[in-house]
């Protein structure tokens, strides 16, 4: 028992979670924490919007596996945390958002800065909490941050009414707190199990779609052992990027509306699909009458209502990905020996798009032709966040990443101006190794103010801004299918990013040649400040290949007309 | 697939913003509420939440799954009808022009085991329990003498049986 004000015990109680960092903006609400912090070993990152705040500790969490913190006051200040909030939601980050709130006695009379948080986000938080008063703090927070992190991970809430914070209390911290609705069940059913193994070993063409729930186990070693032993090539859902290292023989690419034609194609003549952590999500799997109607699929996921919420499975399997990988491979290697089965052979149709494209200097440079490039400046470990959009379909398709949790992107969301922010609080939880957010000239803007927060808190990263002074995809959209009526999507080149940039104190360039390209990142790469580089990207570029709206995953196409 | 009456049972922590958090994934998830009905059970600040679906066998599935998934939902299931005892009550005032409809409701609540509860010079008021078909019938018969108002609870549940939950 420790006497303590409410606002001292969350400080205590973040401390025994192992917080570090927390990402915020303070406000009237939340002056008593802020109060305790200013003495703390925690360390308090000034963002210059809520919504950024949000973005840094979902990055930070996504780089690093451990719950990101970020705080908000009350009213206009938890407002702005939502679509951070709904973007870690839909992506299963773990984030734990402190919102201060007004005090108890004035909840519920449109008190000055008051909002109803908990009913504003109910509908995308994990699970939320509002503190009834001090003593139930180290409980709570306790609640928090195990809901946030264990199952399927997802953002909760604690809202703190502001004389909760002053009230003080003998405080106990518990250990253990048992929370009787939440139990997540890590440990597959042998009997799923056993029939997966059957199904897999009798499988002519079997073949694994990995989705973001094997990053977040940490299921990649798994995955490649039972590719392997199967033969079995790998798709990947945008969440799944980074669950295996890209040059892998078996690796196929992106499944979905901007998947590979490899991949989108084994898809469908698979006989047996194994899907892996991933939700089927319109993206994935385009028209739902034509994904892969003759295929037996195992799914496996941690969340038992993913399974039968979009696709009819045949098998599911509610467990951890790791644990029920192993043991699917455990139970094949007990049977015989694997047959080769010409199933292997991939067809080299992105390969060669990707070597049929000119690289002339038209002014522009090819977006194609920089992902590549890009890739050879960087480390294996280096990180790479995106926006949303042109940008983030190029990355997702034309850089190869390498490792786990380093390729980080608003997948289900699709949440603009997420990747510099999200840059921001992965380089807080790997300083060692570069970060680089590939922003569109749309995105960015919606976020460029936190080049405050990087400059003056010292968190350098690198943004690439495709500059292609579009709303890229939107009017790639209306190119193809609107009749090119660029209604809304022409950002005439405002601002000047280089200048911009100089205007926060960062180092702004402008990429004039792909030549420079290798240069200009190896000075960004040392440099203590964060470096935007401007990449003049012709209006008129486009993503392929793409299956349009209403489609199935064959309709791909690969231009114009 | 067979769009149909559902009964799902939840016990769920008792405290407030729990039957909107229930509710709104409802609303979230596109799934519809018939009717809920919810009430203490007496222990360890536990309550049981009453709920009636329509939709299919699929829908309803997913229903449950996203029940289960909320942190202050302890328990669910599914209710087999054939299983269950399934009551409704429904307070109905019936407007009674003279004392012949007047013995005539009293005769109609008789048999189908209602209680006249309040009675004023031109109406009764009748209480009767049952499954919904009985209530249903009921209000149909009365329905000639002009009714006034009706307050029906919704739909409470149990599974028959000797089983019970244990929180």
């Amino acid at each position: 028992m420790v006497k303590l004000t409410g606002a001292q015990a969350i400080v205590e109680a973040l401390k025994k979670e192992k917080t570090k960092y927390v990402f915020g903006i303070p406000g009237g609400s939340t002056l008593p924490i802020y109060d305790v912090f200013y003495d703390s070993d925690i360390r308090i990152i000034l963002a210059r919007h809520e919504q950024c705040a949000a973005h840094m500790a979902d990055g930070f969490a996504r780089a690093s596996g451990v719950p990101g913190v970020c705080m908000a006051t009350s009213g206009p200040g938890a407002t702005n945390f939502v679509t951070g909030i709904a973007t870690a939601y839909m992506d299963s980050s773990p984030v734990v958002a402190f919102t201060g709130q007004v005090s108890r006695k004035v909840i519920g009379k449109d008190a000055f800065q008051e909002a109803d948080v908990i009913g504003i986000t109910t509908p995308i938080t994990k699970h939320h909490f509002q503190l009834k008063n001090a003593l139930e703090i180290p409980k709570t927070i306790w609640m928090a941050f195990k809901i946030a992190s264990t199952g399927r991970p997802g953002p909760v809430l604690v809202d703190m009414p502001k004389d909760v914070q002053l009230e003080s209390g003998d405080m106990e911290f518990p250990e253990k707190v048992e929370i009787r609705g939440y139990s997540p069940n890590y440990d597959p059913h042998p009997v799923q199990v056993k029939r997966a193994v059957k199904l897999l070993m009798n499988a002519e063409r079997p073949l694994i779609i990995a989705g973001g729930g094997v990053i977040i186990s940490g299921a990649s070693a798994e995955l490649i052992k039972l590719a392997e032993l199967l033969l079995a090539p790998i798709a990947i859902t945008l969440m799944g990027k980074g669950c295996m290292p890209e040059d892998h023989p078996l690796f196929l690419g992106m499944t979905g509306m901007h998947g590979t034609p490899d991949s989108n194609k084994l898809v469908n003549e698979a006989d047996v699909i194994l899907a892996v952590g991933t939700r089927f999500s319109d993206r994935t799997t385009c028209k739902l009458e034509c994904f892969c109607p003759e295929a037996e699929i195992i799914h496996v996921d941690i969340d038992a209502a993913e399974v039968g919420k979009n696709v009819k499975v045949s098998l599911p399997i509610i467990a951890d990905a790791k644990i029920a990988l192993q043991q699917m491979y455990n139970g094949l290697l007990k049977k015989s020996k694997k047959k080769k089965s010409p199933w292997f052979k991939r067809t080299k149709e992105l390969t060669e798009y990707i070597e049929s494209q000119k690289y002339n200097d038209d002014g522009y440079i090819n977006p194609i032709k920089l992902m590549s490039q890009l890739r050879k400046t960087l480390s294996l470990n280096a990180i790479i966040t995106t926006d949303v959009g042109l940008n983030q379909m190029l990355a997702a398709l034309y850089f190869k990443v390498l490792k786990p949790r380093t390729f980080i992107s608003s997948g289900g969301l699709g949440t603009m101006g997420f990747g510099f922010p999200a840059a921001i609080g992965a380089k807080v939880a790997r300083p060692d190794v570069p970060v680089i957010a590939i922003a569109g000239d749309g995105s960015f803007l919606m976020t460029a103010q936190d080049l405050a927060c990087s400059t003056t808190e010292n968190i350098p990263v690198i943004v690439l801004v495709l500059d292609n002074k579009m709303l890229g995809m939107v009017a790639q959209w209306q190119r193809l299918f609107y009749n090119r009526r660029y209604s809304s999507t022409e950002l005439k080149g405002v601002p000047d990013f280089v200048k911009l940039s100089e205007a926060f104190g960062a180092e702004g360039v402008r990429l004039e040649s792909i030549k420079d390209l290798p240069i200009i990142m190896k000075r960004a790469v040392k440099s203590d400040v964060t470096t935007v580089i401007d990449v003049p990207v012709s209006p008129e570029a486009n993503v392929f290949p793409m299956v349009p709206a209403g489609a199935g995953l064959n309709d791909i196409m690969w231009g114009e007309g | 697939m067979m769009t149909d009456n559902h009964i799902i049972s939840i016990i769920v922590e008792h405290k407030p913003g729990v039957l909107y958090e229930v509710s709104n994934m409802f609303r979230r998830r596109n799934f519809n509420i018939e009717s809920i009905t919810v009430g203490s059970i007496g222990k360890e600040g536990l309550a049981r939440m009453t709920i009636t679906v329509r939709g299919d066998e699929d829908t309803v599935e997913q229903v449950t799954k996203q029940l289960h998934k909320l942190v202050d939902v302890v328990k669910v299931a599914k209710l087999d009808p054939e299983r269950s005892v399934v009551r409704e009550m429904a307070l109905v005032k019936v407007h009674v022009a003279n004392s012949n409809v007047r013995s005539d409701v009293i005769q109609y609540a008789n048999i189908f085991r209602g209680n006249v509860i309040d009675v004023s010079p031109d109406s009764l008021m009748i209480e009767i329990t049952g499954d919904s078909e009985k209530i249903n019938a009921f209000i149909q018969l009365i329905q000639a003498f002009g009714i006034k108002e009706i307050a029906r609870t919704g739909i409470t549940a149990l599974q028959r049986g000797g089983k019970a939950f244990r929180a």
